[in-house]
């Protein structure tokens, strides 16, 4: 995502919460008789509603689309989906799937816009916005942050969304976890990558805590989770080591006393229930935005 | 009766470059009649056409040994039909069919069906490679003997690795007694957990990536079983730099240890990934390794450690192929770019001769399967492809003749095309149009 669309979404953002989320919807219907399809291949719930909602807000009709199973047990190509998808003939498709790629796949294929609502181990852009934004109304700038994102960084749209997105907007960033779930080939000046979590935190502005996926880390080799939560877990001792400026995030849900401590999300609290409010307002930034600037008129 | 000779040909002016007797001839005319090769003064050969040759190559005994032919079993992805078909179009003469069809060409019933139904074709001649174990299952060897004496010429398992050690012992050691050689598509399993090259493109992509350690450690495996054994071991599609070193380690102990390349590996890097995205043309095992590898496997086929370029021809339907990237099968339909590919990899950047090259197409083959055939003497069969080294041309799966159209190559211009195929004195394909009509009865 370039530099100025990112600033255009989270300003769209600030622009969502300075008036209120309710507001818009009281004030201006922006989107009233639009329609809004939530294709959720894969389970989701907190993102799934935070769609649900930003649509909403905004007076979309929103519909969910859940579907399990794979296609090849459907015996369904790509193809089959988009048609199925192009015959609800709908305004903006929300999709989420477990492959990487799929929802790029389906928006070459069709004609509407698509929003990737995280896929596979590929992207979850509302969430890298949303981080951004959080960490932007915290600090007041992006531009020459630490940003410290912990945990399976290969198996993670969430850290590749949060990568990309604070590196675009001169952010350093530290990858820290697990030396085998770091991806091995990746070079940027402002990029470092690491297994030593003390290391990396000394000079961290903001920590973003990445839900650690149970049944994935059985294949990677992990000994336990009493031992990834000595190496990589935030503590109490650790946050209590870092300065109070420092923000610690979880894009959620947390597996308390593995990579985060309930201690530590006690103090924290009022940060990720602030970032639930954020996702909503960047998400209703981006359906402004994919339907075509449909606010201004 | 007598025994009037009844077909022939005349070629021109043609160039004949001729691995199997290191010949390398500018401008030469040659006869053929009733399927072999005769003295270019015989008499008779003034009663048939003469054909210009001049500005063509003239290779003998183009064999592809690896190839998928899916039949029995999985005939929406490729007949014995059609894919016969493709290799005549690509300027092939001899196939290797791969044993991993439904069921697996485990018996040597099977075997003979397999010959059968290729002479019942009669577009290319047969090689069958028979499973090493039972059902390709990895627990018991099949009947190996048995299968060679009906004409399987090498045994593999591919589409997985032999991974129990005890057993690829036991195949190398028992197999070299006939002789025959094991085919071993090396990959061990618990660490190729990827669908790609693992690299810094794939985990920007977030495809799971397969380092090429999982194939090396395997390839270096099966080398110090080749020293303990004595067997003959062949790697199939070998993509990865240490593999390379453990073939040349096997090469200066003089173990009897051979490898191959496919065109894929040799002109793609999985900076392809980068054009196709999330296209699952691109999915092949072994993947597409980096820029570096690419460079390593074209500096390897140069210097000799690999003895033979294969397509690992692995046609898919069209709906599979247009699953995600997680559940699309891996393989590229590569018969049709076998020779322009290996050409544009190798002889067209000046890397190699047109011999060395073709010798990796013919005499590779023929040596690791125990084939012999006298390259082009009179007498011997008239096998041959000509080739125009100068066509240049655009890949276009919908041109080709095998029913699976999945390839990364789509779109590139390769440098050098087959323009006709002969099998025993009778033209297979001509200017592209493969010629099926009335043929029957290879032998
Ligand atoms: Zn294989």
């Amino acid at each position: 995502m370039p530099r100025a669309l990112i600033e255009d979404l989270v300003d769209g953002a600030l622009r969502v919460k300075a008036e209120g989320l309710g507001a818009v919807r009281s004030r201006r219907q922006a989107l009233a008789g639009r329609s809004v399809v939530n294709c959720f291949f894969e389970p989701s719930t907190r993102t799934k509603t935070s769609f649900e909602l930003a649509g909403k807000y905004l007076g979309a009709d929103v519909v969910n689309f859940q579907t399990r199973g794979s296609s090849l047990e459907k015996g369904e190509t790509l193809e089959d989906t988009v048609r199925t998808l192009e015959a609800l003939a709908l305004d903006v498709l929300v999709i989420r799937h477990a492959v990487s790629g799929v929802p790029e796949r389906l928006a070459q294929a069709v004609t509407i816009p698509v929003i990737n609502a995280g896929d596979g181990f590929h992207e979850h852009p509302t969430q890298g916005l949303l981080d951004v934004l959080t960490v932007y109304e915290a600090r007041g700038r992006i531009d020459g942050l630490h940003l410290v994102i912990v945990g399976d960084i290969l198996h993670s749209r969430v850290a590749r969304s949060d990568l990309w997105g604070f590196l675009t907007l001169g952010a350093y960033v530290t990858l820290v976890g697990p030396p085998q779930l770091l991806p091995s080939a990746w070079h940027h000046e402002r990029l470092r990558v690491t297994p030593y979590l003390a290391d990396a935190l000394k000079e961290a502005d903001a920590v973003q805590v990445l839900r650690i996926q149970k049944e994935r880390q059985s294949l990677a080799g992990l000994p336990s989770w009493e031992e990834y939560r000595a190496q990589w877990g935030i503590t109490r001792e650790r946050a209590e080591q870092l300065g109070d400026h420092v923000l610690i995030m979880h894009p959620g849900p947390q597996n308390r006393g593995v990579e985060i401590d309930s201690e530590v999300m006690m103090r924290t609290a009022s940060q990720i229930s602030r970032q639930v409010t954020n996702g909503v307002a960047v998400r209703m930034a981006a359906l402004s935005w994919v339907l075509g600037g449909a606010d201004e008129h | 009766m007598s025994t009037e000779r009844t077909t022939g040909v005349r070629i021109r002016g043609v160039r004949v470059i001729d691995p199997f007797r290191d010949v390398d001839s500018l401008e030469e005319d040659l006869g053929i009649i009733d399927g072999v090769f005769v003295r270019a003064d015989d008499p008779e050969l003034m009663r048939f056409p003469a054909l210009d040759g001049r500005g063509l190559w003239l290779v003998p005994r183009i064999v592809d040994m690896h190839v998928h032919f899916r039949e029995p079993g999985q005939t929406w992805k490729e007949t014995f039909h059609t894919g016969c078909r493709a290799a005549a179009h690509g300027g092939v003469t001899g196939v290797a069919p791969m044993p991993n069809t439904t069921p697996v060409i485990d018996t040597p019933e099977w075997v003979e069906w397999e010959i059968q139904r290729g002479r019942d074709i009669g577009l290319v001649r047969v090689f069958p490679i028979g499973a090493v174990t039972q059902q390709s299952r990895g627990e018991a060897l099949a009947e190996l003997f048995r299968m060679y004496q009906k004409g399987a010429r090498a045994f593999s398992d591919d589409g997985r690795p032999v991974t129990s050690s005890a057993l690829m012992r036991s195949a190398l050691s028992y197999a070299a007694t006939f002789p025959a050689a094991v085919i071993n598509h090396a990959e061990d399993l618990s660490l190729a957990a990827g669908w790609c090259n693992e690299g810094a493109l794939a985990q920007q992509l977030g495809l799971p990536g397969t380092p090429e350690a999982a194939e090396a450690v395997m390839v270096w495996r099966d080398v110090i079983l080749a020293g303990l054994t004595g067997g003959r071991l062949h790697e199939a599609h070998v993509s990865s730099i240490e593999s390379l070193n453990a073939i040349r380690y096997a090469k200066t102990q003089n173990f009897r240890v051979t490898a191959e390349v496919t065109p894929h590996h040799l002109l793609l890097s999985d900076e392809a990934l980068a054009r196709w995205r999330y296209d699952p043309v691109t999915k092949v095992n072994p993947p597409l390794r980096s820029a570096a590898t690419r460079e390593a496997l074209l500096h390897a086929v140069k210097a000799g450690d690999i003895d033979v370029i294969a397509s690992d021809h692995a046609p898919h339907h069209a709906d599979e192929k247009n699953l995600s990237y997680a559940e699309a099968p891996y393989g590229i339909s590569g018969l049709e770019t076998l020779v322009a590919g290996a050409l544009t990899a190798l002889v067209d950047p000046g890397l190699m001769s047109p011999m060395e090259v073709m010798r990796r197409l013919t005499a590779g083959p023929h040596r690791v399967l125990g084939l012999t055939y006298p390259g082009v003497v009179p007498g011997a069969a008239a096998d041959l492809t000509l080739i125009d080294p100068r066509q240049r041309w655009r890949v276009d799966p919908a041109q080709f003749y095998s029913k699976g159209r999945n390839t990364p190559l789509a779109g590139m211009t390769l440098v050098g095309q087959a323009v006709a195929t002969m099998v025993q004195g009778r033209w297979t394909m001509r200017d592209g149009e493969v010629l099926d009509e009335g043929l029957s009865n290879l032998h």
